[in-house]
């Protein structure tokens, strides 16, 4: 397919500049019978705050958590909001979700929480819930309606499995190609609730959903998947502009099915491979994923990130946030119908990844 | 001058010349250093370099008549100032630690934020700092040299122009020159490790090196290849010096980028601690560069203190404790947010914080000793 640059700017690629500083967003003007305002909001995900002993935490995932809340309070004009993506902490506990709270209340702005199965599986979302957010609920902002879902839940037989420990449970899905895992879940309770929320609301109005795993499925092994993903797909078929916006993967995705754009968000705490590259095991990573320049392991930042989201177009426009790589910014291209990079490269143009270690 | 006369002659002599390097003529160096780079559209000659050598050391191109570009470089102090800061005009003081001149010749950006790509272009910026030099433009240093008996027969000899045809680019080009002949290897460790010399280094000083290698992680900046070692990385982090200078909230920022866009970056970084504060952000406005700044060559540094880009380390000792702690002096302090992710805590003995000290001592030129 031949790109035309300018094309794919005037159409997508407006809201795609951030200009250098202060990190002022490019406004679009909508149409004036668009319902919808013009704003943007933050999101912050993957902190994956460890506990080492008593006061002592993981100095690196510390570190990147504070960066971008440092980062995030230098943005101009103010998001209207920010989000958290999930997996506060590493291993459930009240110290590290407390701890990684601690580092989140420096942040200006109000924050929306997304449960991960880090901060899930030690107590069952019972301290998240007291202390930060219900694991699902949708609000309202400027005519988009947002819905967060808890999309880390598993079957019951899984979870109830005789652990002796609740933290071997906890152990066991942060396990990556763990033979005796579970797949994520959205699960009955949650979809019926997101039908009847979804009921009162007009199929113009743009859709952003907020998932810990992907609502697609792309690599079971690590659980770079939701189980009910075509359920949640299929709820959310009707609406004209669905995002659904994911973190849990630790690296820049992004796809298209039918009427939904997919987008992934980047970690603090550290990134993952492509599943691709790195298992040769069957995986559907969405094709159009462009790999980022790959971490310096001197620089601990590198690939890790956050971002600042502007939803002009009831579109998302992704501008990914790199401290020591180049930032990123992947917008839904409406020529094509799907979101692409900026500086987008034809698949068959790329250096092909190493796959031999 | 002499000296540096007939170093270079010397280099010529033994048909060191011309290597091509890129765009660049190189001429090759003491053991431990590669080629010198030298710009194509300025080729090094006795004439230009003697040139250079007076203009480097002429008080008359500052607005009190009292400061060269000698005052904050002097030979006797390794080309730096054993200053915290600088003094220009006045005793003003600028905000940043004076580099040494010796193997600035190898850098790929000068100035510690970076903001200038070459010797000779780097050189005309002082002149016209309010506190360095203080003139409000080149014109007195142009006028001088079009009538000063000696530059016009200098001048003449080192590019065959004279009058109005000397413009600030033979100025800087000359000055260039000469400053591509500062260069310094031949150290104990240069011996020890390119040359073979096992007793060229004291043993804490060999096992000083293999903390700087090691452990220390210093390596990773300050950088030490199969051949060479110019000891930086020609990169730009930020090491947690002056962390409490910086703009707290976007306010501040805001101001110390307003500060740049007014006055320029050099005028502004070196008038304005806050704004000095900013570092490469100053050049890039990249997140990634705020508080970043340029990874120093550690040759003779031993000769350079204080250290760091504000001069606020008075010895090697406290360098060495600032980094065994994280980028900070003492454990108790807080830790810098933006804080570059190479610098973590080293968990350094006394004694290997201590050799690590030798080995920084034995990084020293002997030519650049003070008898």
């Amino acid at each position: 397919m031949d790109i035309n640059r300018r094309a794919f700017l005037k159409t997508a690629g407006a809201g795609l500049i951030a200009s250098a500083f202060p990190l002022s967003l490019v406004k679009l003007a909508f149409g004036a019978d668009s319902p919808v305002q013009d704003f943007t909001f933050g999101y912050i995900s993957d902190a994956h705050i460890q506990q080492i002993k008593g006061d002592k935490f993981v100095r690196n995932w510390d570190m990147g958590l504070i960066r971008a809340v440092r980062e995030a309070n230098l943005l101009t004009p103010r998001p209207d909001f920010f989000m958290f993506g999930g997996d506060l902490a590493q291993l459930g506990k009240k110290e590290e979700l407390d701890h990684g709270l601690e580092i989140m209340s420096r942040l200006r702005g109000k924050v929306h929480y997304v449960t991960g199965e880090h901060d899930y599986y030690l107590d069952l979302g019972e301290y998240w819930k007291s202390k930060i957010s219900p694991l699902y609920y949708s609000f309202d902002h400027k005519g988009v309606h947002f819905v967060v879902l808890s999309s880390i839940l598993t079957y019951d037989n899984w979870i109830h499995k005789n652990w002796g420990d609740p933290m071997q449970r906890m152990l066991a899905m942060a396990r990556l190609d763990n033979p005796d895992g579970s797949p994520f879940l959205v699960g009955e309770e949650q979809l019926t609730w997101l039908k009847k929320d979804l009921e009162k609301i007009a199929k113009a109005v743009p859709i952003v959903v907020f998932s810990h795993s992907p609502i697609q499925k792309i690599f079971k092994p690590w659980n770079f998947w939701t189980d009910d993903a075509d359920a949640v797909q299929a709820l959310l078929r009707p609406f004209e502009k669905v995002t659904v916006i994911y973190g849990h993967v630790h690296q820049i995705q992004y796809n298209q099915i039918g009427n939904i754009s997919f987008h992934a968000v980047m970690a603090t705490a550290w990134p993952w491979p492509y599943p691709e590259s790195y298992t040769q095991l069957p995986n559907c990573l969405p094709k159009l994923t462009v790999p980022m320049n790959r971490a310096d392991p001197f620089f601990e930042r590198d690939a890790t990130g956050w971002q600042f989201i502007d939803l002009s177009s009831g579109k998302t426009a992704m501008r990914y946030q790199l401290p020591d790589n180049t930032n990123r910014a992947v917008a839904y291209n409406t020529r094509t119908g799907r979101p692409e990079d900026l500086n987008y490269q034809e698949y068959q143009q790329r250096i092909p990844p190493q796959i031999h270690y | 001058m002499k000296a540096t006369n007939r170093y270079l002659k010397g280099m010529l002599r033994t048909g060191v010349l011309a290597a091509v390097w890129g765009a660049c003529v190189a001429i090759a160096a003491p053991v431990g250093l590669p080629p010198v780079p030298v710009p194509e559209n300025n080729p090094m000659t006795p004439e230009k370099v003697k040139l250079g050598d007076k203009l480097f050391h002429d008080t008359r191109f500052s607005a009190t008549g009292e400061v060269s570009c000698a005052t904050c470089h002097d030979r006797a102090k390794g080309f730096a100032d054993g200053l915290p800061v600088s003094e220009g005009i006045n005793k003003l003081k600028g905000t940043r630690n004076a580099p040494t001149v010796i193997n600035a010749a190898y850098l790929r950006t000068q100035f510690w934020d970076g903001r200038e790509p070459t010797l000779e272009s780097q050189s005309a910026q002082p002149f016209l700092n309010p506190v360095e030099m203080g003139l409000k433009d080149h014109e007195p240093i142009l006028k001088i040299v079009r009538a000063d008996r000696e530059y016009v027969d200098l001048f003449k000899k080192a590019f065959g122009k004279g009058g109005d045809q000397i413009t600030m680019v033979e100025v800087e080009q000359a000055i260039g020159a000469f400053e591509r002949t500062l260069i310094g290897g031949d150290s104990p460790f240069d011996r020890y490790y390119f040359g073979g010399e096992k007793d060229a280094m004291s043993p804490a000083a060999i096992r000083g090196l293999n903390v700087f290698v090691n452990q220390g992680r210093c390596v990773s900046c300050h950088v030490i290849e199969q051949t060479q070692a110019l000891f930086s990385d020609n990169r730009f982090h930020m090491i947690g010096v002056s962390a409490n200078q910086m703009p707290r909230d976007l306010d501040e920022l805001t101001a110390a980028v307003e500060d740049v866009k007014q006055k320029g970056t050099d005028i502004a970084v070196l008038t304005n601690p806050k704004t000095s504060s900013l570092g490469r952000y100053a050049v890039t406005r990249d997140l990634t560069d705020i508080g970043a700044f340029k990874t120093p060559t550690l040759r003779n540094v031993e000769l350079t203190a204080p250290y760091m880009h504000d001069g606020s380390h008075k010895t090697l000792e406290e360098v060495v404790q600032f980094y065994n702690n994280g980028g900070r002096m003492n454990e108790s302090d807080p830790l810098p947010e933006l804080l570059s992710g190479g610098i973590r805590p080293l968990n350094l003995t006394e004694e290997q914080q201590a050799d690590l000290v030798e080995f920084l001592k034995a990084l020293t030129s002997p030519q650049f000793v003070q008898k």
